[in-house]
């Protein structure tokens, strides 16, 4: 029997506003345990929700973003369940009416473009954060109220890579609206997926399982892979799905059961009567929709289509905002469009992945990266300089013509002074002279080294070419 | 010696004067606790040293610099949060709670207006309870008759006041425990408009029903108290916008004219022969003030109490949720697992009427009830508006009396039913957001005070505090003294 896999994704995003969504507290990562925290993170006797406006801003403008509908009035609810990292015993969350809903992205896998649909956001607050160690549980409550929007997605998705896509397609869109970092190592982005096969031409869905502890894109991919193999197995050998929770192992790459839901949750839903119902009139609306930069696609077909870049170029160049903004601000300075392409596409990003880094991380300005292409352009370094020159603006900035100078890496183009140099490298290397011209071309490029080396890379190669050929003529 | 029998204003013209200074008055009320307090148990934390460094702080204040409230002696209710000082919510799971690290908005208003905070006043456990015989410290007893319960749940607050301990106190009312105590004690109590007093720093019992107020024994003091501790609060997002008008100053103004609605259901049934009379001669006395009033009929407040133990015990469920045993109040010593710490935390903390209201509440709001007890209560409760809205467009205020009867006997009341039917006219203002005041209004033949009750538009209490003014100076109840007031 043939099967169709579902698979729906609930994602949590982290929003980096400056303050938690209830409270005044710093919202800020990597914090000393329990330093970010105030009487109403901890569930103090008495203390009271308000509800930081910035929040609501930057879910907004995610759910904007995400093509969702604003709800012109949502309501915040309490959601009950015990929990040492949940110190009221319940989350104010969003239930009945979320502040966002009908949404979609578009995915594109193997070449073919697909929708995706987003069935609601809304709007809660993070729990703290458990350890456990000898036998100890430590409870850190720096986590407690950071707002986050969580995002559920229809049953749309079809396939782990399908998955995949839609992930990364989230993770950048929301990353160009600047509300999150979106980092799943750091815990800014969590995603749960649900999945669920059904025999080809059956419209019912069968029984889902949900995986967690996905913690990384990969990760959900692979967690999806096994899960999909295994219920699989279970249909095709008569076996029953049962309503569960597992947990995706990172070291066997299997999931393992963590518990059989037996009931539906029951988390006592109701109206948080300490905060007033979200008003989002059309003004508001518009004022954030303002906010919302140029998005991935928009930007890659106008790439495409009046820069006439290349479509994969296009697509790199705007897989995050920063690199499209990098992009942008160097081209502004009229130099070769490619060359700025090749080089943020070739040795920029081969940097970023060898150390991890952001390009917001590195010391280099679009302004930096122009005057040194232009400097090879109007041959002052060579290629060959420039790459020494490039990794020195990543890791220190500043301007490459001062760069240039001072370590004295103009490129030698003057014909008498490269011609005895030449003269005296010809002197030197008889043999190859010979060898050149009995036919072996590789001695051209050793003599070319050869100048090179005595000019420490400075000597401009087309002219070295041109008058090395002239000399062994003469001889 | 009792502060019993003087004013507000009094006392300021004596400090004025100099006739008597911050640190006298404040030794004055101490003295007087230290004498009655065995008898009354209005205390559960008396704030001596804390008390008398205010006081002498405020010795030293040149008049140009003295706040509406220079060095007047007050007690909190104990389920508003004071930084650095015990606050128990009348449980024994915070027997223990002695920083809740931050005051409550009104401690804060209160402290700004110079008064004295002299300690923390019993309650029935969580405020759940209209006795005082449900808090887990003691019974605090009725001022006018020590057998005699003092009401609840702010009955310490009420009790302290009645018996001229602290010129005020503040209470608080999610179904009638600032208006019914203050009935029973024979004191002025107010419980304003919803939203108009910030809630920041109550222990919540049910959020969307609390409400902080003074309990005086003048409506002029209540007054001067109000119109200090009212106004907007951005730390508390259900605290209304609005311009807080000094009231006091507004009490004289004529009251001629104004039209007032009395439901007949608040006079029938459950409703004791003396407090009918008692209303229908205030109603008199009104009437000669040049106040028009009418019989109505409020068909839906049969309703209101079954309404009010669904929507009040569901947001308590949650409310009480947070005392876990994690980060404040008792935890259980022998549990060995998370689970375990929780479910013995809470079942050795919390007493038998908080565990009903929690079980009563978490089955209303359950997959499966929640729409035939919490929605329907909610239901309930919009009716209820909706028949004041009605009331409102054609009245100025709503009057009848504050309970069924005057305050019972210490145990008399075993059966909670009972003890909660008999919260039926305090609660429909806490379904609505009403402001509502209790004045008194004459004796039972046993000599227990009694209470009128008058209920104004949202935010009018200026119409409510006029009309009890004006029925105050009129009759002589607040010159009888209780048994207990002192000399």
């Amino acid at each position: 029997m043939n099967f169709e896999t579902i698979i729906g994704l609930e994602v949590h995003v982290e929003l980096k506003t400056k303050s938690k969504i209830f409270s005044s507290s710093p919202n800020a990562f990597g914090a000393a345990p329990n330093s970010n925290i105030n009487p109403t993170d901890l569930g103090y006797p008495g203390t009271l929700p308000v509800l930081n406006k910035e929040a609501v801003n930057f879910g907004m403008r995610a759910a904007m973003a995400l093509n969702c509908d604003i709800a012109t009035d949502s309501f915040f609810d309490r959601k009950s369940y015990y929990y040492p990292d949940n110190p009221k015993a319940y989350q104010i969350s969003q239930d009945e009416f979320p502040f966002a809903e009908n949404g979609w992205v578009e995915i594109e896998v193997e070449g073919k473009k697909k929708r995706i649909g987003i069935t609601r956001i809304h709007l809660e607050e993070d729990a703290g954060k458990l350890t456990h160690e000898d036998g100890y549980s430590l409870v850190d409550y720096n986590r407690q109220g950071v707002p986050l929007i969580e995002i559920v997605s229809e049953p749309d998705i079809r396939t782990p890579e399908e998955a995949y896509a839609y992930l990364d397609k989230l993770k950048t869109i929301i990353q160009y609206t600047e509300v999150s970092d979106c980092r799943m190592e750091e815990g800014s982005l969590r995603c749960d997926a649900n999945i669920s096969l059904r025999p080809v031409g059956q419209e019912a869905f069968g029984t889902k399982t949900e995986l967690k502890n996905l913690n990384s894109f990969a990760f959900v991919k692979s967690g999806l892979e096994h899960e999909e193999k295994r219920q699989a197995e279970v249909l095709r050998s008569g076996g029953e799905i049962l309503q569960e929770t597992r947990r995706y192992d990172e070291k066997t790459r299997e999931t393992i059961l963590m518990r059989v839901k037996h009931d539906a949750d029951d988390y006592r839903f109701f109206v948080e009567p300490d905060l007033m119902p979200l008003h989002i009139d059309e003004e508001w609306k518009e004022r954030v929709r303002a906010e919302i930069p140029e998005l991935p696609d928009a930007r890659k077909k106008r790439y495409i289509e009046e820069i006439g870049l290349p479509a994969y170029d296009a697509e790199v160049l705007t897989s995050t905002k920063a690199m499209a903004d990098f992009f942008e601000g160097t081209i502004r300075h009229e130099i070769d469009i490619k060359q700025v392409s090749n080089w943020l596409m070739g040795d920029l990003s081969a940097y970023m992945n060898k150390h991890l880094k952001e390009l917001d991380d590195l010391a280099i300005t679009p302004e930096g990266l122009a005057k040194m292409i232009q400097l090879v352009a109007d041959g002052t370094i060579s290629s060959k300089i420039a790459k020494r020159v490039f990794a020195h603006l990543i890791e220190n900035g500043g301007d490459p013509e001062e760069f240039v100078k001072r370590e004295g890496l103009v490129q030698i183009s003057d014909e008498g002074e490269l011609r005895k140099i030449i003269h005296t490298v010809l002197n030197e290397n008889e043999q190859s002279i010979i060898d050149f011209k009995e036919g072996k071309g590789r001695a051209l490029g050793f003599l070319v080294g050869q100048v090179m080396k005595a000019t420490k890379g400075q000597a401009n190669p087309p002219m070295v070419n041109k008058i090395l050929k002239e000399e062994i003529e003469k001889r | 010696m009792s502060l019993y029998g003087y004013s507000i204003k009094d006392l300021e013209k004596q400090l004025k004067k100099k006739d008597i200074s911050a640190s006298e008055l404040t030794e004055m009320s101490l003295k007087h606790i230290q004498e009655s307090d065995e008898d009354i148990q209005a205390f559960i934390t008396v704030d001596e040293e804390g008390a008398k460094k205010q006081a002498a702080a405020l010795d030293h204040v040149e008049e140009s610099e003295r706040q509406s409230l220079y060095a007047i002696p007050q007690a909190m209710k104990d389920n508003i949060v004071t930084k650095g000082l015990r606050t128990t919510a009348g449980s024994q799971l915070l027997k223990n709670f002695n920083d809740p690290l931050y005051h409550a908005t009104v401690v804060e208003k209160l402290h700004q207006a110079q008064s004295v905070m002299i300690g923390k006043v019993n309650l029935d456990e969580f405020g759940m309870g209209s006795t005082t015989e449900k808090s887990s410290f003691h019974v605090t007893k009725n001022p006018w008759n020590l057998d005699y319960v003092p009401g609840g749940s702010s009955g310490g607050s009420a009790a302290a006041v009645a018996s001229g301990q602290v010129m005020f106190s503040l209470g608080s009312d999610t179904g009638g425990s600032i208006r019914q105590p203050s009935a029973f004690c024979g004191v002025v109590g107010m419980k304003p408009t919803y939203g108009l007093v910030s809630r920041y720093g109550l222990v919540s019992f049910a959020s969307s029903l609390d409400h902080i107020g003074p309990i005086t024994q003048s409506v002029e003091d209540n007054a001067r108290v109000l119109e200090v501790i009212a106004g907007s609060d951005p730390l508390d997002s259900t605290s209304a916008h609005v311009q807080v008008p000094l009231y006091s100053e507004g009490l004289k103004e004529d009251i001629r004219g104004l039209k007032v609605a009395v439901p007949e259901e608040y006079l029938g049934e459950g409703v004791s022969e003396e407090v009918r009379e008692s209303v229908l001669n205030a109603l008199q006395m009104l009437e000669l003030l040049g106040v028009k009033w009418e019989k109505i009929s409020v068909p839906h407040s049969s309703y209101a109490a079954a309404a009010y133990y669904m929507i009040s015990s569901a947001e308590a469920s949650t409310s009480l949720a947070r005392f876990d045993g994690v980060r404040f109040g008792e935890r259980a010593k022998d549990a060995n697992t998370v689970e375990e710490m929780f479910k013995q935390s809470r079942s050795e903390g919390f007493g038998e009427e908080v565990k009903r209201r929690i079980m009563l509440g978490t089955f209303a709001l359950s997959a499966g009830n929640v729409d035939d007890f919490f929605k329907k209560g909610q239901r309930v409760r919009t009716k209820i508006i909706e028949e004041f809205q009605t009331i409102f467009s054609q009245y100025d205020l709503v009057i009848g009396p504050t309970t069924p009867t005057a305050a019972y006997k210490i145990g008399e009341i075993v059966d909670p039913v009972t003890a909660y039917a008999n919260d039926i006219l305090t609660i429909p203002s806490n379904l609505a957001g009403l402001p509502s005041i209790s004045v008194p209004c004459g004796f039972t033949d046993e000599g227990l005070p009694l209470g009128l009750q008058i209920i104004g538009k949202h935010f009018d209490e200026q119409t409510v505090y006029r009309v009890a003014y004006a029925y105050e100076q009129a009759t002589n109840h607040h010159k009888k003294r209780p048994v207990m007031g002192g000399q």
